[in-house]
C-alpha cells in the first residue's frame, strides 16, 4: 500500500504519456508464419549490411584462392589444362566458395543468438518454429548470393565475360546452394550452445567437403576411392553445375571441355545438368527438414 | 473499447475465438501443475489463480521452482502434470493462442544487441502481427513509458544493464497482452535502477488493462504486488495480499528503551506474561496489535519507559513463520546438493 505513493512522480520525463494505443493481436495461420519467415530474413540482412567486415573477410579467401593459389600454380598445371588459365578453370569453384563460408556464417548466427538469449524471443513468439528456420535459410541464401555477385564481377580478371544468362543461371545456382549449406548449418548449429565449437565442426567439415566436390580440380582421372567420395559429396552437384553455365560462355576446344569438364557419371551414366540441380534441391529439403524438426524439439 | 476521439489509432480485428472482450475473468489458473527434471519434482502439484488486472507476486527463494513454473505458463517447457490456462487458454492445447496473449521479460537478456532498440521492437511487432499502422504509435507510448523514446536509434550494444531490462518491458507491452510476466525483472540491477522499474510498472498498470505476473525473491518488491503466492521447494505454501499474509503472522515486534533492562524483562513476565529478550541493544517481544499494547505497558509496566518501537511483521517474518528459516538462509542451504536433495525428499 505505501509502495505506490511514490511511483508516478518518480519519473518526470514519462509523465506525458500519448493516449492509449489499442492493438489486438490478429489469430494465427500461414500469414503469421509468412510474417515470421519475413521478418527472420530481415533481420539477417540488416545484420550483414550492418557487418561490413564480415562482407569484406568473407571474401578474402576466395580470392586467395583464386589469385595466389590459382596464379601460383598456373605454371605448374599449364601442362594438364588445355591451354585454358587455371584461374580461369578455377573460377566456378570459387563461386561456389565465396557462397559457402557466407552461408556457413549465417548458420552460426543460430548459435550465436542462442548464447545472447535472443533466440528466446523468436521461440515464444506466436509463430510456428518451422518459419523461423526458413526465414534464417533464406537470409543465408540471400546474403550469401550477394556474396557471390561480388565474386562475379570479378569475371573479366580471368578472362570470363558479363553475359546475363550466365550470370542469372550461376545466381539461381548459388541462391541454391547457399540455402542447402544455411539449412546444414541450422540443422548443426541447433545442437551446438558455443560458438567456437560450432566454427571448429563446420571448418572439419565444410572443407573437406569443398575439396572434394571438384572446386579446385577436374573431375578427369580421379583415383577410385576419391571418385566415390566426389559422387557422395553433395557440393559436387552445385559446383559441377555452376562450371558448367561459366564454360558454356568461353570458347573451349573439345579437348579442353573433355579435360576440364568431363560431367558427372553413376556407375556409367551421365548424370544430367538438370537431375544434378535436382540432388542439390533434394539434399536442401532434407536437411531443412531435419532443421525444423529439431528446432521444434529445441 | 469503444472507438473515441483519440491521438492513437484505435483498431477492431476480430477477436479469437474464446478471447472475446473482458473474456475470462481469471487470468491463470493454475490446477495441480508439476514438473519433474529427472528424479527431482521442481515443481509439485500448484494450484494457483490470478484475477483479471491484478499484480501476482511470485515470491520464493531461487530454486524454489519459480521459473519453472513460469516457463511453464509461457509455453516454453511442457507440464508433466496439471493444467494451466493463461488468459483463458490452455498452455499445451493451445500453446499459440497463449504466446499470442502474453508478454515475456526474461532474467537473462533476449534482445539483438546489433540492432537499434527501434529495430527490436519492429522485429517484435512483425512477429507477433501488431497492424502496420499502429506499429508507430504503439512503439512510441512503450518506449516513452521506460524513457527510451530519445534513445530509439541507438544501438542496444549501447545500453546500459538498466535500459536493457526497460527495453525488454517495453517490448513485452508492445503486442499490448493481457498478460505480462516478468521474471526477476530487477534482478542484477542497482536500487536506483530497480525502483525506477518499479515505477515504470505502476505507471503500467495505469495505463494499460493488464495482468502482471512477476517472480521475485526480493521480499521489499513482493510489497508491490495485490497478493503474492510464498512458493518454497516446488509449492505454494501461502497465498494472500501482503497485508492479510503478514497479519497472518499475527504479532508485532515491540522494543523498549528502559533504564533497567532486566527490571523491564521481569515486569512483562509478570504482569502480561510475555516473554522478553535482549535484540539489538533493547528489550524486544513480540505481541498481537502491538500499537495498542503500548497505552496499557505504559499504564502498568511499573517500569520508567524512554522510548518505545513497534514494528508490523515484514514478510520476511512471513516466510520464516511458513518455512521456519529465512529466504536468505533457503538460498543459501540450496548451494548444498546434499541438503537440497535432503529437503526435496522431507
Amino acid at each position: 500500500m505505501a509502495s505506490t505513493s511514490t511511483a508516478p512522480a518518480a519519473t518526470g520525463s514519462t509523465a506525458t504519456a500519448p493516449a492509449p494505443v489499442r492493438v489486438v493481436v490478429p489469430p494465427g495461420g500461414w500469414r503469421a508464419d509468412l510474417r515470421g519467415v519475413k521478418v527472420v530474413w530481415q533481420r539477417e540482412l540488416i545484420r550483414f549490411w550492418r557487418d561490413k567486415l564480415r562482407i569484406v573477410t568473407s571474401l578474402v579467401q576466395p580470392l586467395i584462392f583464386l589469385f595466389v593459389l590459382g596464379g601460383g600454380l598456373s605454371h605448374l598445371a599449364s601442362g594438364g589444362t588445355e591451354g585454358v588459365d587455371l584461374r580461369t578453370f578455377m573460377y566456378p569453384g570459387v563461386l561456389a566458395m565465396a557462397v559457402l563460408f557466407t552461408a556457413m556464417f549465417s548458420a552460426a548466427s543460430v548459435v550465436w543468438d542462442r548464447e545472447y538469449g535472443f533466440l528466446r524471443e523468436m521461440l515464444v513468439a506466436p509463430v510456428r518454429r518451422g518459419s523461423i528456420v526458413l526465414g534464417k535459410c533464406f537470409g543465408g541464401a540471400t546474403v550469401a548470393a550477394a556474396q557471390g555477385l561480388l565474386v562475379m564481377a570479378l569475371a573479366p580478371l580471368v578472362g570470363v565475360p558479363y553475359v546475363p544468362i550466365m550470370i542469372l543461371q550461376v545466381l539461381a545456382l548459388q541462391l541454391l546452394l547457399a540455402f542447402m549449406i544455411t539449412a546444414f548449418g541450422v540443422m548443426c548449429a541447433v545442437r551446438i550452445t558455443q560458438m567456437q565449437a560450432f566454427m571448429a565442426l563446420m571448418q572439419m567439415l565444410v572443407m573437406p567437403l569443398l575439396f572434394l566436390s571438384g572446386a579446385l580440380f577436374p573431375l578427369a582421372g580421379l583415383p577410385r576411392w576419391l571418385e566415390v567420395l566426389n559422387r557422395l559429396d553433395p557440393l559436387t552437384y552445385a559446383v559441377n553445375p555452376i562450371r558448367t553455365a561459366v564454360f558454356d560462355q568461353l570458347d573451349l576446344t573439345a579437348a579442353a571441355r573433355a579435360a576440364l569438364l568431363p560431367g558427372i557419371t553413376w556407375f556409367g551414366w551421365n548424370v544430367p545438368i538438370g537431375v544434378q540441380v535436382l540432388v542439390v534441391v533434394g539434399f536442401a529439403l532434407a536437411m531443412l527438414s531435419v532443421a525444423i524438426w529439431e528446432f521444434r524439439r529445441a | 473499447m469503444s472507438d473515441g476521439p483519440r491521438t492513437g489509432a484505435t483498431i477492431q480485428t476480430p477477436a479469437p475465438a474464446g478471447a472475446g472482450d473482458g473474456g475470462h475473468p481469471l487470468a491463470v489458473e493454475v490446477r495441480g501443475l508439476v514438473k519433474r527434471f529427472g528424479e527431482v519434482e521442481a515443481v509439485r502439484g500448484i494450484d494457483l489463480d490470478v484475477r483479471a488486472g491484478e499484480t501476482f507476486g511470485f515470491l520464493g527463494p531461487n530454486g524454489a521452482g519459480k521459473s519453472t513454473t513460469i516457463s511453464m505458463l509461457c509455453t516454453l517447457v511442457e507440464p508433466d502434470g496439471g493444467s494451466a490456462l493463461v488468459g483463458g487458454h490452455d498452455v499445451v492445447a493451445e500453446r499459440n493462442e497463449v504466446r499470442r496473449n502474453i508478454g515475456l521479460v526474461f532474467q537473462e537478456p533476449t534482445l539483438d544487441a546489433y540492432l537499434t532498440a527501434e529495430q527490436n521492437l519492429r522485429f517484435h511487432a512483425e512477429l507477433y502481427g501488431v497492424p502496420k499502422a499502429l506499429v508507430p504509435a504503439r512503439m512510441q507510448l512503450v518506449l516513452e513509458m521506460v524513457g527510451l523514446w530519445e534513445r530509439r536509434k541507438s544501438l542496444v550494444s549501447t545500453y546500459s544493464g538498466g535500459m536493457k531490462r526497460r527495453l525488454e518491458i517495453a517490448r513485452g507491452l508492445l503486442h499490448a497482452p493481457r498478460v505480462l510476466f516478468l521474471d526477476e525483472p530487477t534482478v542484477g540491477l542497482d536500487p536506483q535502477t530497480r525502483s525506477s522499474i518499479w515505477s515504470y510498472i505502476e505507471t503500467l498498470k495505469g495505463q494499460e488493462d493488464i495482468t502482471i505476473f512477476l517472480t521475485t525473491h526480493y521480499m521489499d518488491e513482493a510489497e508491490h504486488c495485490d497478493r503474492i503466492a510464498i512458493i518454497d521447494q516446488g509449492e505454494v505454501i501461502a497465498l494472500d495480499t501482503p497485508e492479510a499474509l503478514k497479519a497472518s503472522v499475527g504479532k508485532d515486534r515491540v522494543q523498549l528503551q528502559v533504564d533497567d533492562d532486566d527490571a523491564a524483562i521481569e515486569a512483562l513476565r509478570d504482569r502480561f506474561d510475555l516473554e522478553a529478550s535482549i535484540a539489538e541493544g533493547h528489550v524486544t517481544f513480540a505481541v498481537a496489535g502491538g500499537e495498542e499494547f503500548v497505552p496499557r505497558l505504559f499504564a502498568e509496566l511499573g517500569v520508567p519507559i524512554r522510548g518505545v518501537s513497534v514494528a508490523r511483521p515484514s514478510l520476511d517474518d512471513v516466510f520464516m513463520s511458513y518455512t521456519g528459516t529465512t529466504i536468505r538462509d533457503a538460498e543459501a542451504g540450496r548451494q548444498d546438493p546434499m541438503l537440497a536433495m535432503m529437503r526435496g525428499r522431507r
